[in-house]
């Protein structure tokens, strides 16, 4: 039975091939990967062999392994995209993990970099040195979380103190009319929708309004890592409240409403402008890319997140992140700079 | 009970059918109440059997709606792509998930008729360990798949097999986890084939091994096959294992069985259904249809298989 569902199995790839017979490097790249993967059985620590010639351009290979956030998984794709489009030699791969999920793979050695929508931890960065695995932060876009609630609800804007009552590991805020100084006054039963707690927007937003990461109300529906059940629950019912990244308001704009947020300097509303400013607080916060220090000595990474940096402007705003400024991108680029001076010793 | 026709056997034949007219009579004047009650039990069965189908058609349905228009054929040939997820596809993911399904047979198919055929043929069941090893089966049988996940990532992919992300591991969890399934189903499929077979198989004077192989095994080949399509259903759609031992959201080229960076569709169409741009929501419910076609193909092949060897015994 199995001898029988292989060659079906190689059937299949045959018809697939035929098929795409223009696409002669999808083939290459077949043949690459069957030889790669008869080489590297069972090695697992990759020195490439490439790694020799430092010329830039084409003539780029080896495996460039990302996982991390699935906030910014989105936003590495393309540019991976891209980058495989310019350097057929080398094989970019993106998983969504989650920040929390990325990081332990980074800091175990087994991925060169790792996506996070928010700062390395303490413990993270203690996991990371224990491996060896020197760690360097980039930002890469701007996301504003955004906090939503229902089209018919009246309430404009919520302090962070009110938002702290809300989410608060003890609430027992049930209804909106408990919420203190709430303008105008609504009487509606609260619905509270939130990601799960692998999520780094779940960690960002519990650090920015609860005061400590992880540290929230456990009885609102968890949503996990899909966060359009957050759109369609706030969408659906009255009293709903929750929060995601701005790209997801950005899509839901007609269904959603997304309340001004006051850090103590007046109402704000996200928008890219109020993000990037900064003045969105404090709900604003970076996306960042971690290359390991000795990833970076192979050359198709350094290549990777030299593209990396060149394109990212345009992508985020083609993926619906909100791009660095012109300065902040600047300086994300010194500090690659900086950090391939250090590298090349 | 049958026998020569005799004014004796026809004068019993009358009187069976006399006494089952009584009895059906007696049964057909059934008190009203337990009449109704036979029916509301009858409406309750058929209520339940509605409630199963509606909900799988709905779900069948709403990915045809949302997902018929983006389906193609270039969604089995074509790499995934956020530049240009209108034309994107699986290939890389649908090749993951074949491989991973063909790991998977290769496993459990003398895994799961090897045990069966011991602890159905051979294993003493008065002993303790024997029944201790049948309880643990059927209790591994409902452990939730995250757990083997898990199992995966500590003992296959890190710890002390140590195989790393590739796609191998998966097959490898995967087998473990749907195991327990083709065990019991095999276990069922060799207690169905009936003694006197075996019996007859020894008084030849063949082995017990000869009687298993010539005998036993080829009886039970449907029943076994059924349990390794029901294995092979679950396997092909579970999404939270891989995401722990590799699986990852963006391939664009090839799996190789022993290789890493592998991805899977079900892995594809998690990710992609959470993304907030409609375009991605259609393209997870296009992969949905992807994923039903393959799965009806590799089961209708499973089933091919099964007939043929049924007509053959």
């Amino acid at each position: 039975m199995g001898r029988q569902m292989s060659k079906i199995a190689h059937l299949f790839k045959g018809d697939l091939v035929f098929r795409s017979k223009h696409k002669f490097l999808a083939t290459l790249a077949l043949v690459g990967a069957l030889a790669l993967g008869v080489a590297a059985c069972g090695s697992d620590d990759d020195s490439s062999d490439a790694s020799t010639s430092g010329s830039s351009g084409g003539d780029l290979s080896g495996t460039i392994k990302i996982d991390g956030s699935s906030t910014v998984g989105p936003l590495s794709e393309p540019i991976a995209e891209l980058f495989q489009q310019d350097n057929p030699g080398v094989k970019v791969t993106v998983g969504t993990s989650g920040t929390g999920g990325g990081f332990e793979k980074f800091c175990a050695g087994e991925t060169q970099i790792s996506d996070a929508s928010r700062p390395i931890e303490p413990d993270e960065t203690k996991a990371c040195a224990k491996n060896g695995i020197a760690t360097s932060e980039l930002t890469v876009a701007t996301d504003a979380l955004t906090v939503v609630v229902n089209k018919d609800n009246p309430v404009k804007c919520l302090t962070v103190d009110q938002l702290n009552q809300i989410w608060a590991p003890n609430s027992k805020v049930a209804n909106w009319s408990e919420i203190k100084g709430l303008e105008p006054a609504f009487d509606e039963k609260l619905d509270l929708y939130g990601p799960g707690t692998d999520s780094g927007t779940f960690d960002y937003f519990t650090e920015a309004i609860n005061g400590e990461e992880g540290a929230s109300r456990t009885d609102y529906n968890n949503v996990g890592e899909d966060d359009n059940q957050t759109v369609t629950g706030v969408e659906g019912s009255p009293g709903g409240l929750g929060y995601f990244g701005y790209s997801y308001y950005l899509e839901n704009q007609d269904n959603l409403k997304a309340l001004e947020i006051d850090g103590g300097n007046g109402c704000v509303a996200p928008s890219a402008e109020t993000a990037q400013k900064g003045t969105y607080t404090p709900l604003s916060r970076g996306l960042f890319i971690y290359p390991s220090k000795s990833a970076m000595e192979q050359p198709e990474v350094k290549a990777f997140l030299e593209f990396y940096l060149d394109n990212v402007g345009d992508v985020a705003e083609q993926a619906g992140f909100i791009p660095l400024t012109p300065e902040q991108l600047a300086e994300s680029k010194n500090e690659l700079a900086t950090l391939e001076s250090g590298s090349t010793k | 009970m049958s026998g020569v026709r005799t004014p004796g056997s026809e004068r019993a034949r009358l009187a069976t059918a006399g006494a089952r007219a009584v009895t059906a009579s007696a049964l057909s004047r059934q008190p009203a109440k337990d009449r109704i009650k036979g029916n509301i039990f009858l409406a309750l069965l058929l209520a339940a059997v509605t409630i199963a189908l509606v909900g799988l058609s709905a779900l069948v349905v709403q990915a045809f709606i949302e997902g018929g228009p983006r389906f193609s054929l270039s969604l089995f040939t074509d790499p995934p792509s956020s530049l240009n997820v209108e034309n994107a596809g699986f290939r890389p993911a649908l090749l993951g998930t074949l491989y991973l399904i063909l790991g998977v047979v290769v496993l459990i198919v003398p895994l799961g008729i090897g045990s069966a055929i011991y602890l159905e043929e051979y294993a003493d069941s008065d002993r303790w360990w024997n029944r201790a090893i049948e309880l643990n089966i059927q209790n591994l049988a409902g452990v939730p798949s995250i757990i083997y996940g898990i199992l995966g990532l500590a003992f296959i992919v890190r710890g002390p097999l140590d195989l790393g992300f590739i796609l191998a591991a998966g097959s490898l969890t995967l087998a473990l986890l749907v195991l327990p399934v083709v065990i019991l189903a095999a276990r069922e499929a060799l207690r169905a084939v009936p003694p006197s077979v075996r019996e007859g198989s020894l008084a030849l004077g063949a082995t017990q091994w000869q009687t298993i192989r010539k005998q036993v095994l080829p009886a039970a080949i449907p029943g076994v096959a059924t349990g390794v399509i029901l294995a092979i259903s679950r396997a092909i759609g579970e999404t939270a294992p891989l995401l722990l031992v590799g699986a990852t959201t963006f391939v664009t080229f090839n799996p190789t069985f022993f290789g890493e960076n592998f991805s899977a569709l079900p892995v594809l169409i998690y990710q992609y259904a959470a993304r907030p741009q409609e375009e991605f929501k259609v393209l997870a419910a296009a992969g949905v249809i992807v994923m039903l076609i393959v799965l009806l193909a590799m089961n209708s092949f499973a089933v091919w298989l099964r007939n043929r060897y049924e007509q053959q015994w």
